[in-house]
């Protein structure tokens, strides 16, 4: 069946309005910020007096990219997997126990449109959070000369892993009309596949390589050092598009039982 | 314009229809009548495409249901039982996306909330919230959005529910005014509703049609009086001519030993006097029964009187 980039769009721009509409992209984003600015304001400070302190010793300490970029965006990466189960929870559940997904299933749109067009709206929240964190870069760059490079790809690193909690939290917003609920698995997952290399250490050599493979974090390493990978994009988009996937068979599914 | 043939819907155990079996012709106006629970809204939601039936097939303008969705989808406006509306959206955003959604074109798109707008009777809260809106006018804004595609056929699940008695009248005149230029299927329990609005009723009782006509016919079948059966082992003609001569007695049809006996109405103290006649005559009788009529039956468990106006016919 063709897919229609439009009935994807409408479902997208509708769902991204509704969160401005309702107070949850205003409470999310300004939590958001909040942390954000702390952590970044400290993070500041700290990295002045590490550098002051190696200049009366003569030493150079370490660049920007390691004292300030590297820890930063990882931190942020940490927020995302508390505040995406926020936003993501309730994109199908409403939609089910409201039933107004009635409407969108006798509307002549696919799943695969719906879909996409829920994740999209999702997936630009969390790009609106990722531009609004830009300031934090630009003084950095008018106060010193950091490495373009890193930011770049800690901003795409960050923006496809939270894209991942996306796509997580679509599936199991899918799954019920419990908001808490969706939102509660949403963030169980995403913790899940952060920590799953853990186990890495107490298993033979060849599933230690596939639970550090399956490490969403493990991927994010290449992107805060400034190295961009095909294996790390890959990882991520077959991890999108797999949560993704299964949204669209629980939906179908949903239809048969209702 | 709709053509259902053998439509069943089994969930588990539970079988919700059982081999539907009807059409509808363009610009006709059917009424879906049945208590509750007798399968109207798993019928409606077959025809809209939201749910696959178990067996059988059912077309709209030609394009099957199962096969065909999504061209039958842009076909087709839906009412549910709840109107499918966002509380969190302004009346005129919604028909937007409820259009768009149906593939009303950039330039129509306008003219399109426009219409149903008035034709709704919503053009003065076209800019409020609909959370805000009382319950009518979410009921109103969920037809709108039915209508905002300008859809040939339009199914509409108990579409006066929760509405007060002008409103009702309203939404009536206005289902009235959509037939001819589209093909409406509405479901009710509420008898006086159909009868207000609908051609034809198809009535339908734990998920088997019970009768399909149109009102006058359904009336004068219902005016009928009450049939008992009466099983003899030797159907004499002078004990038929004797049950025959009972005043009160409308009719009796004899099938070897089968007699089937009609009275009128209101005069069930006839049966002693029957059962006498039959054994004073020596039919050996062998079973006395009365026949409930599934219709009558079926009209009985129905709301046959509306607490509000509106209940005129």
């Amino acid at each position: 069946m063709k897919f229609s980039f439009k009935k994807m769009w409408t479902i997208a721009t509708k769902d991204f309005k509704t969160y401005f509409t309702s107070p949850i992209a205003y409470i999310v984003i300004a939590g958001f910020l909040l942390i954000m600015g702390w952590m970044f304001f400290f993070n500041l400070s700290h990295f002045n007096l590490q550098s002051m302190q190696f200049k009366q010793f003569g030493g150079k300490g370490t660049s920007i990219s390691d004292g300030i970029i590297r820890p930063l965006y990882g931190n942020m990466n940490v927020i995302f997997l508390f505040l995406v189960p926020f936003i993501t929870m309730r994109l199908f559940a409403e939609e089910r126990k409201m039933q107004t997904i009635q409407l969108l299933m006798t509307s002549p749109i696919t799943l695969g449109e719906m879909v996409v067009g829920k994740f999209l709206s999702a997936a630009m929240l969390v790009g609106t959070m990722l531009l609004l964190t830009l300031f934090y870069p630009a003084i950095l760059f008018i106060y010193g000369n950091p490495d373009f490079g890193p930011i770049l790809t800690s901003y795409l690193g960050t923006f496809l892993l939270s894209c991942c909690y996306v796509s997580t939290g679509v599936f199991f917003s899918s799954m019920t009309e419990n908001q808490i609920v969706a939102g509660a698995l949403t963030f169980a997952a995403g913790l899940f596949f952060w920590l799953i290399n853990w186990a890495s250490q107490s298993t033979g050599p060849v599933f230690s390589d596939i639970l550090d493979y399956l490490s969403l974090i493990q991927h994010y390493n290449n992107f805060s050092q400034g190295i961009l990978d095909t294996t790390d994009v890959i990882f991520y988009l077959s991890f999108i598009g797999l949560g993704l996937f299964f949204t669209n068979r629980v939906l179908d599914s949903y239809r048969w039982r209702s | 314009m709709i053509e259902v043939s053998g439509l069943t819907k089994i969930y588990g155990q539970r079988t919700a229809i059982e081999d539907l079996t009807f059409t509808v012709n363009k610009g006709e106006i059917v009424g879906f009548l049945g208590p509750n629970g007798a399968g109207k809204s798993t019928t409606m939601k077959i025809l809209t495409g939201f749910m696959p039936a178990s067996f059988g097939t059912a077309k709209i303008a030609g394009f099957d249901v199962f096969d065909q969705a999504i061209d039958v989808k842009r076909n087709v406006g839906y009412l549910p039982e709840n109107p499918p509306v966002y509380f969190d959206m302004v009346v005129e955003d919604y028909l937007k996306f409820a259009a768009q959604l149906h593939d009303v074109t950039k330039a129509n798109l306008k003219a399109a909330i426009d219409l149903s707008l008035e034709k709704t009777g919503l053009t003065h809260v076209r800019k409020r919230i609909i959370g805000n809106l009382s319950k009518g006018y979410r009921q109103r804004v969920g037809l709108a959005q039915a209508l905002v595609h300008d859809p040939k056929v339009l199914i509409l699940d108990e579409p006066t529910v929760g509405l007060d008695p002008v409103q009702i009248i309203e939404i009536r005149e206005l289902i009235k005014s959509l037939g001819g230029a589209h093909t409406v299927i509405l479901s009710s329990h509420i008898l006086p509703e159909v009868t207000a609005t609908c051609q034809r009723i198809i009535v339908i009782n734990k998920g088997k049609i019970v009768a399909q006509d149109n009102i006058e016919r359904l009336t004068s079948r219902m005016k009928h009086g009450l049939v008992y059966q009466l099983q003899v082992k030797n159907s004499n003609s002078s004990g038929i001519q004797a049950i025959q001569s009972i005043s009160g007695v409308k009719s009796v049809t004899n099938e070897n030993g089968k007699i089937s006996i009609e009275i009128n109405p209101n005069q069930e103290e006839l049966r002693d006097r029957i059962v006498d006649v039959a054994v004073h005559e020596k039919m050996g009788v062998l079973e006395f029964s009365s026949e409930k009529l599934s219709l009558e039956e079926v009209f009985l468990s129905l709301t046959t009187q509306e607490t509000n106006v509106g209940g005129q016919s």
